[in-house]
């Protein structure tokens, strides 16, 4: 099993949603997080004090994955985010060791 | 009997406008006591949750709750002690420098008592009503040293500044003292309050010291959309205290209400427009920015003006709050958080001195520099220093003899975690 990890700017969200719910992988957790690579951030101004903002906002996208899958979630998913923009995000691999369902007590591959 | 006649009115028309009331017999009026009590409530909005809103969104997040309880501190505190003692010393007896102990407790202030300074409402009203003057402008001070200032110290500074400061300038101008003799006009402020308020935030932004991270770290606002409410609330409450400020239901405070509207939106249009030119792009804060401009510079000319002169005097505080707010800050490099000297105490110092310019007998029996009075903006001035130099060095020693005793800011790991959680114990989830 493998754990996806893609940051990705939080407008695409539902796109990448639709490709992996077309994959059949339904099920993920979503957080909202700042971050940077390339982007440089803006520069916001309040009455004269002058504050430089480098991190943007982006959205964490987690799931866990069956093995054999792995390449064509990480294509779905860059497919769905891009935008050509600097900006766009990344996509991390892990292995999982273990997964369980809370509900029924499946392991692994079940309960995925 | 007409000769006589004559006389007294042309001696009415020679003192200064808050004594033309001696002319008027004591009597309850029912239109006069209705419009001040609900005067009362719109200044006592102004504060909460007025100015508690409009200051609570500009600070970060962690400080919001303890910004809030500065304000709500101001009030209930300073209440109290107004009924006490500060009601008697300021607006009672006829001494130069200070009123006298006969309205202690309110002792003596019957149901149907009349003050002689406010002929046709109960006098009950009148001291609340300026009770919502005295506890807006020790709330305002806090906005200057935002962030920083430790809870049991400002509490002491509430009570302090409210009796050593307030009190006898209020005297001063509005409750018979040498100011208000003199010829100083104030209709509703610009000295007692904003003036006042902008100095003793000035003094203590120094004695305090800089937020930890001023300069370098981002300071930026917790939610300008708290500001936007806060300002609506200040801006419809200051009917009440420009309007109300003519102690009457009347066709001055009438005038009055106007010039303050039109001050405040000509505040508004010229910040805006400014820092478009200026920065590339008008910001929210920028706009209720400078409507709080207009609004505080129109305070002390409010009564005495024709109202198109809102229009001037809120683009000359638009402009020149802006260059206070921006310019000058930086380059003295004080860091009063909130603006309180940029905007209260410079814009009620030059609101004072343009009613010594614009004022229109009229109105409000005095003229001014465009009805050939020039002495009358040398009258201003003499106010403005007077108020400046009491507050400046009362407010100097005030603090420094409560810091001996209590330090006056919060630990610097308490600043960092934020004033809700070290102060208060509290958070915004």
């Amino acid at each position: 099993m493998k754990l996806v990890i893609a940051i990705i700017k939080p407008f695409k969200l539902d796109d990448v949603r639709d490709a992996l719910n077309a994959l059949g992988v339904h099920g993920m957790t979503v957080t909202e997080v700042k971050g940077y690579g390339r982007q440089k951030g803006h520069t916001e101004i309040y009455r004269g004090a002058e504050y430089a903002v480098n991190f943007l906002p982006k959205v964490k996208i987690e799931v866990g994955i069956e093995d054999g899958i792995e390449d064509k979630v990480v294509a779905a998913i860059g497919a769905s985010a891009k935008t050509g923009q600097i900006g766009d995000g990344k996509i991390f691999v892990q292995d999982l060791d273990r997964a369980v369902r809370i509900r029924t007590g499946e392991t692994d591959n079940e309960a995925l | 009997m007409a000769r006589s006649g004559v006389a007294i009115l042309m001696a009415v028309m020679a003192t200064p406008a808050f004594a033309q009331a001696a002319a008027q017999p004591a009597k309850i009026d029912a239109a006069d006591t209705a419009w001040m009590i609900s005067a009362t409530g719109l200044v006592l909005m102004m504060s909460i949750p007025g100015l508690a809103l409009f200051y609570c969104g500009m600070v970060r997040k962690k400080n919001v709750l303890a910004t809030m309880a500065q304000t709500l501190a101001a009030v209930a505190l300073g209440s109290i002690l107004w009924m006490a003692i500060g009601y008697s010393l300021a607006f009672t007896g006829e001494g130069p420098a200070i009123g006298t102990f006969e309205r202690v407790f309110l002792s003596g202030m019957g149901m149907n008592a009349i003050s002689p300074l406010a002929k046709t409402i109960p006098e009950s009203v009148f001291m609340l009503y300026q009770m919502t003057f005295a506890v807006i402008t020790v709330a305002l001070v806090a906005g200057s040293v935002a962030d920083r200032m430790r809870f049991s110290a400002y509490l002491w500074f509430v009570a302090g500044w409210l009796l050593l400061v307030y009190v006898p300038i209020a005297h001063w101008v509005w409750g018979g003292g040498f100011l208000g003799t003199a010829g100083v006009l104030d209709f509703a402020g610009g000295t007692v309050v904003h003036l006042n308020a902008g100095i003793g935030g000035l003094v203590a932004c120094y004695l305090l010291g800089a937020r930890r991270g001023y300069g370098t770290d981002n300071l930026a606002p917790y939610d300008l959309s708290l500001a936007v409410i806060g300002t609506g609330l200040l801006w419809v409450g200051w009917f009440g205290f420009n309007g109300g400020s003519a102690l009457g239901a009347n066709s001055r405070a009438g005038f009055a209400v106007v010039a303050t509207h039109l001050a405040a939106c000509s505040g508004v249009l010229t910040w805006m427009l400014l820092e478009w030119w200026d920065r590339g792009k008008p910001s929210v804060l920028g706009m209720i920015s400078g409507a709080v401009a207009g609004l505080g510079t129109i305070t002390p000319a409010s009564g005495f003006v024709l109202p198109w002169h809102g229009i001037v005097i809120g683009i000359v505080a638009g402009t020149i709050c802006y260059w206070a707010c921006t310019r000058l800050k930086n380059k003295c490099r004080y860091d009063d958080s909130l603006d309180v000297f940029g905007v209260h105490g410079i814009g009620g110092a030059t609101g004072t001195i343009l009613a010594g310019v614009f004022a229109v007998a009229a109105v409000g029996d005095t003229s001014g520099l465009i009805e050939g009075n020039a002495r009358q903006v040398l009258i201003q001035l003499y106010g403005v220093a007077a108020v400046l130099a009491w507050s400046g060095i009362v407010t100097f020693v005030l603090l420094k003899v409560i810091g001996f005793f209590v330090p006056l800011r919060v630990r610097e790991e308490d600043e960092r975690i934020g004033l809700d959680v070290s102060l208060h114990g509290e958070s915004l989830q």
